[in-house]
Parts: C-alpha cells; structure tokens; sequence
C-alpha cells in the first residue's frame, strides 16, 4: 500500500514538472487588437507602411485572438469603418488561411481607399473599446496609425472620458506635422494631451515609431 | 515614536529627567526582588517546556529510527531473498543443463578410454624371438674339420645367405609392425583429443559451479546479517539504497527530459485536433492531452513490465497466472504499439503546421516579391520527427525500472531526511532552552545595572551597619572579657 502511496507521489511530481513547462496562462491567453487607420489628407500616403505593422500582427497572433482593423475618418464612431474583423479560429491550419486572407483583404483596400476631410480618432476609440469589451479578449491592444491630429466636423462631439481600464493604446507612426517642425512644442503637446487622456481613462500608452521595432507591441 | 516622546514624560525636561534619573530606579529598587523572580520564573519555563521538547523530539527521533532501520531490513530480506532465488535457480539450470549429461559423458570416457587402451595394447611392440639356428652356427661353427674342406665354409655360407634373407624380412617384418603401431597410435589421437577437450568441459562446468557458490555464500552471508538486524547489514543496506537513490533520480531525469521532448513533439499538433483555445484548470487543453497521452503510455509500459515480472509495483498483477499475464502483455503492446503510431501521425502534422506556419509568417512578413522556401531538406526533418515520435513511446517504456528504484529507496531516504529534521529541532529546542535560562540571569544582571545608583545606596548603609555591629561586638567582647 505504501509502495502505491509513493508511487502516486512520484506520478504527482512528474506530472508537476510536466506542466511546468507548459505555457501557464493568466486569466484567458487569447490577445485582442483594434487597430485605427488613419485615411485622412495626406496621410493616406503612409498606409503601405501601415501594411506591415497588419502583417506583422497577424504573423504574431495566435489560433483564438482576435483583429480588427477600421479606419478613421470624419466620424470613426461606427460599425461601418470596420474594415476587416476576425477572431481567428482554434485550429492552426483554419488560422494560417484566415490570416492570407485578412492580408488580401486589407491590400485591396489599402489600394482603393479614399482620403477622408476630418479625422475622428477619438470616435474611433470609442468604436475600438465597444468592440474589445463585447470580445473579451484577456489581453486589448489598440493600434492608433496616425500622425494622432485630430480634425472634428461642426457638430460632432467627442469630449467624452475614454474608459480604457485594462487597454493598452499603442500609437504608431506618429508622422510630425509641417507645423510640428516650425514649433516642436506642437508635437509634443500634442502627444501629451493623448498620454494624459488615456492614462486618465486607466489605459496605458506608448507610442513606437521606429516600424523596425515593432517587438514592443506584443510585449 | 522618537525618543523625546519617550524621554517628555511632563512638559517639562527638568521634571522628566528628575523622574528617568530618581524615580524610576527607586521604583525599580523597591521592584527589585519580585522583579527577578519573575525572571527568573519566565527563563526557568522557557527552559524547561524547551528541554521537554526536545526530549519529546529525541524520543520521536529515536521511534523513527528504529521504524527507519525495520522498513530498511525488510526490504533488504525480500531483496537479498530474491536474489539468492535467482542465484540458486541458476545453479539449477546449470545443474541440469551441464550435468544432467553425466551418466552419458561417464560412459563416453569409458568407451574412449577403452578404446586408448586397445589402441595402446595393439602399439606394444612385441620383442622379437631370437634366432634358433644361432646355436646351429654355433654347433657347426665347433664340429671338427679336415683341412681341404669346403664343406663347413659352404654350409657358413649357406647359413651366411640365410641370415641375410631372414634379416631382411625381419626387418620388413619390424618395419610393417612398426608402421602398425604408429597407425594405432594415430587412431588414438582423436580420441585423446576428445577425452580432453569432454574433460576441459567438466572442469569449466564444476568451476562455474564453484564461482556461483561462492556468490550464494556471499549473499547467503549478508542475508544472515540482515535476519540478525546488525548495524553492519544496516550501514549497507543504507549506502546501497541511497545509492540506488541518486541513480534512478538521475535516470528519471533523463527519462522526464524524454518525456519533455515527446511532449513537444505532439503539443503543437494536438491543438489543430482538440483547438487551441479552449483551457482546462487553466492549462491549454491541446497541453493536457498530450500530457494525457504520455501518462498513458508510460502507464501502458509500467503494466508491461509487471506483466514480465521485471517490476513488482502491482502484487495482483504479479499474482495473475501465467496465462493471463502473456495476454495482459500483449494487449498492453498492442496498445502501445497503436499510441506509437499516432504519435508518429502527429509528429508528421507537427512538421506539416509548422512548415504552414513558417510559409504564412514569411508571406506576412517578407517585403515586396514572392516567397521562395527551400522544402528540399524537409523530408530529413519529418523523418527524425515521426521516427522520434514512434520510438519515444517505446524507450518510455523503461521508465518502470528506475521509478521501482526510485519508490523503494525513496522511503529510506524520506526517513533519512526526517531523522535529519528531528535532529535538528533537538538541538535547536535544547540551544533556545539553555539559551533562555542564561538570558534570564542576563537580564538580572542588566536590571541591576540600571538601579546601580540605590544598590550602591544600599550596600554603603549594609556595609555602614555591619561595620558598626562589629565594633560594638567588639566593645561588648571587651568588656566582658
């Protein structure tokens, strides 16, 4: 009987080290990302760029996370800028082709795509925390590409406390303005204002322009 | 809490130092002697409840040593017992194998050795008749002749003649009989080759006989030491289990390294089976299975094992009769064998998803043109990878032997290390007690020291007194003498 005793230990133990190597999750492993482009004026030149941060993160998403991209224009608050959404399935193989199509599908629009007047950012990241609150993802990420200008029409109102308790707000490509290089101070008020706005709505921020390095987005 | 809160008694310093200076070690004093009662009451239980302790801890010492040493002898008897079984088993298969021939190899060297003796007897050489007519020559050689006569010289010759032909058939004769002798002898060589090489065997049988005797003797040796509970059959059967120990925790190690790799190899496929997504007690289930599966087949190897009798972890699967045990066996293969496979299947969709996902994240990632990839080396790849991925299973099977190793010596080692532990907390409950005891007189010492100024009061008036009590002594002493 001892010698089951041990024998049960000994199993436990195995067992113990096994799945020590395991990869251990926090609450839920899947990833969520909302990624904002930015369509307006002449920042539609930059969106090849923006192609490689979308392959980028579709390379390092994994079978059961999700992504979504829509653009911003003059009023982002809205289903109907969502480009391309998906939660990608739990087998690999499903993942590999839902991946090369999302890439289709963002490469035919970046080619026809149409500068917009005004740029809504701030409606877009409403549209971004409704869409990653109702997906559930354990880990939200929103990808802000844009030179971060925001341009509201007459009328529109965005003065609104963004809730971004648990989102990480990464903004890519901040490209500086003319303006911005007649006075810096611009530029970084301008930035400022985003951190302070995001950090005060519980997200965090960090923004990357070195596309080189894009490492940081997942980490 | 700074120290003026401590010192600021009253608002006033001077008032708070007359209070620290005077009356606080006037109050001391006056405490002085329930003071160190107590004292000397608290380091007194401190060090008794400790000594209790520890005599408590030395005596639970003491019980699990003599457990430890019984577990240890027991096992040492079953496993001594074992091995002595075996050893005269195989002086029984040597016995019966070897000499269970005897009777038949006695009668072979009797017929060689009959043989040799005919043989010999027909090589003998039998010394030849001397000549009879010797005496004739002599007799002819002494009759009286007349001088002129020829006739003895022609019968001289005619003997002469004679001799010559008789001569030389007797040598043809010597010759023959010799080159028969030889001939014999020749025919006896095999047959002293045979009788050698039939005598070299039963030596080489006696002395393997001899060799295992003396190993049983060996063993038979330390079995009575262990039936006889001797320190000496302790200390060694204590050494070897350690031992053992050591060596089948380094041969698990290597064996759970395999395990890992194994793992790896079929966690990736298992998510395209069961999904990736979806958890079981927080791990992914994909993880789980495949850790399923090589639990699986390291019990599936565990109970083929115990049906070869090779372990003894199951006493009711060693109490199967024998019939049954073949049959568990090879269904426990059977099974094995199936989980081998689908384990080579998987290694192989394992290198199918990684090539897809290595191709999607190249495609993703590589700038503008196509991709090309170098597939011409992948067949080596998934080769090594379904190769592994059937032969683990197979070298998993092992692991029953060191993990019986591990289990039995395990115990030994536990009641080492408790033994170790028990010894400890004795020696540190028996420091906190003496400690305690000699901290008390301590603190004595330091109560004293900070009510110095009345204990000096004190013995100035004590000495003042004694000093004027001998003097009136002294007077009344000289009075009355």
């Amino acid at each position: 009987m001892k010698t089951q005793n041990l024998l049960a230990l000994v199993f436990i133990l195995i067992i113990a080290a096994l799945l020590s190597s395991c990869s251990r999750s926090e609450a839920a492993r899947d990833h969520g990302v909302y990624m904002l482009l930015d369509t307006s004026g002449t920042y539609t030149n930059e969106l090849k760029q923006a192609q490689r941060i979308i392959n980028y993160t579709l390379a390092e998403l994994k079978p059961g996370d999700t992504f979504a991209i829509a653009r911003i224009d003059t009023g982002s608050f809205s289903e109907k800028d969502i480009i391309y959404k998906q939660t990608f399935d739990s087998r690999p193989s499903m993942t590999n082709q839902q991946k090369r199509l999302f890439r289709d599908v963002v490469g035919k629009f970046v080619n026809k795509v149409k500068p917009s007047s005004y740029t809504d950012i701030t409606g877009g990241m409403l549209q971004a925390i409704e869409y990653l609150n109702e997906a559930g993802p354990g880990k939200k990420t929103i990808l802000i590409f844009s030179d971060l200008k925001e341009e509201l029409k007459k009328n529109y109102v965005r003065d609104i406390p963004l809730q971004l308790d648990g989102h990480n707000v990464i903004a890519v490509n901040v490209t500086k303005l003319r303006s911005d290089n007649v006075d810096p101070r611009e530029y970084m008020d301008r930035l400022e204002n985003w951190r302070a706005k995001v950090e005060q709505g519980g997200g965090t921020w960090k923004v990357i322009n070195d596309l080189e390095r894009l490492e940081p987005i997942f980490n | 809490m700074q120290f003026s809160d401590i010192f600021m008694i009253t608002s006033s310093p001077l008032v708070s130092s007359i209070i620290w200076v005077i009356v606080v070690p006037v109050v001391l004093y006056l405490a002085r002697t329930p003071a160190h009662r107590a004292i000397q009451a608290f380091s007194r239980v401190m060090h008794n409840a400790m000594r209790l302790s520890a005599n408590s801890v030395l005596i639970a010492e003491k019980k699990l040593m003599e457990r430890n040493k019984e577990v240890l002898l027991a096992a040492g008897r079953i496993d001594s017992g074992r091995i002595i079984e075996r050893e005269f088993d195989r002086v029984d298969a040597t016995v019966r194998k070897d000499l269970a021939e005897y009777p038949s190899l006695q009668r072979k060297l009797s017929e060689e050795i009959e043989q040799i003796d005919e043989d010999y007897s027909q090589s003998t050489e039998v010394p030849p008749q001397p000549p009879g007519w010797v005496k004739a020559v002599e007799a002819v050689a002494n009759i009286e002749v007349n001088k002129g006569d020829p006739t003895i010289g022609n019968i001289l010759e005619d003997i002469y003649e004679s001799l010559k032909k008789a001569s030389a058939n007797a040598l043809k004769e010597y010759r023959h009989s010799s080159h028969e002798r030889h001939k014999s002898l020749n025919r006896m060589m095999p047959h002293w080759r045979k009788l050698s090489s039939t005598l070299t065997q039963v030596d080489k049988n006696v002395n393997s006989l001899l060799e295992r005797s003396k190993v049983i003797d060996r063993h038979m040796e330390d079995y009575e030491q262990i039936l006889k509970q001797t320190d000496r059959a302790t200390r060694m059967l204590s050494s070897s289990s350690l031992t053992q120990f050591f060596i089948s925790a380094f041969v698990l190690a290597i064996a759970v390294g395999g395990a890992m790799i194994n793992f790896n190899l079929i966690a990736l496929p298992m998510s395209e089976m069961v999904g990736a997504k979806s958890q079981i007690l927080g791990y992914p289930t994909s993880e789980v299975a495949a850790l399923v599966i090589i639990l699986v087949e390291v019990s599936l190897g565990l109970f083929m094992m115990e049906s070869m009798r090779i372990t003894r972890l199951f006493p009711v699967i060693g109490a199967l009769n024998d019939k049954m045990r073949i049959r568990m066996l090879w269904i426990t293969f059977g099974f094995l064998f199936a989980l081998a496979s689908v384990e080579s299947g998987l290694a192989y969709m394992r290198e199918i998803l990684a090539q897809q996902n290595y191709e999607v994240t190249a495609s993703l990632i590589a700038s503008e043109g196509t991709v090309v990839i170098d597939t011409s080396m992948r067949w080596i790849t998934t080769a090594a990878q379904m190769g592994m991925g059937f032969i683990l299973p197979f070298a998993l099977v092992f692991v029953a032997i060191p993990l019986e190793s591990f289990i039995h010596s395990l115990r030994t080692v536990l009641g080492v290390l408790g033994v170790a532990t028990l010894r400890l907390g004795f020696l540190s409950l028996r420091f906190i007690g003496d400690a305690s005891r000699f901290l008390g007189r301590g603190f004595i010492h330091v109560y004293d020291l900070v009510i110095f100024a009345p204990l000096w009061v004190e013995k100035v008036i004590l000495d003042k007194k004694h000093a004027s009590k001998s003097g009136t002594d002294y007077d009344s002493g000289s009075i009355s003498t």
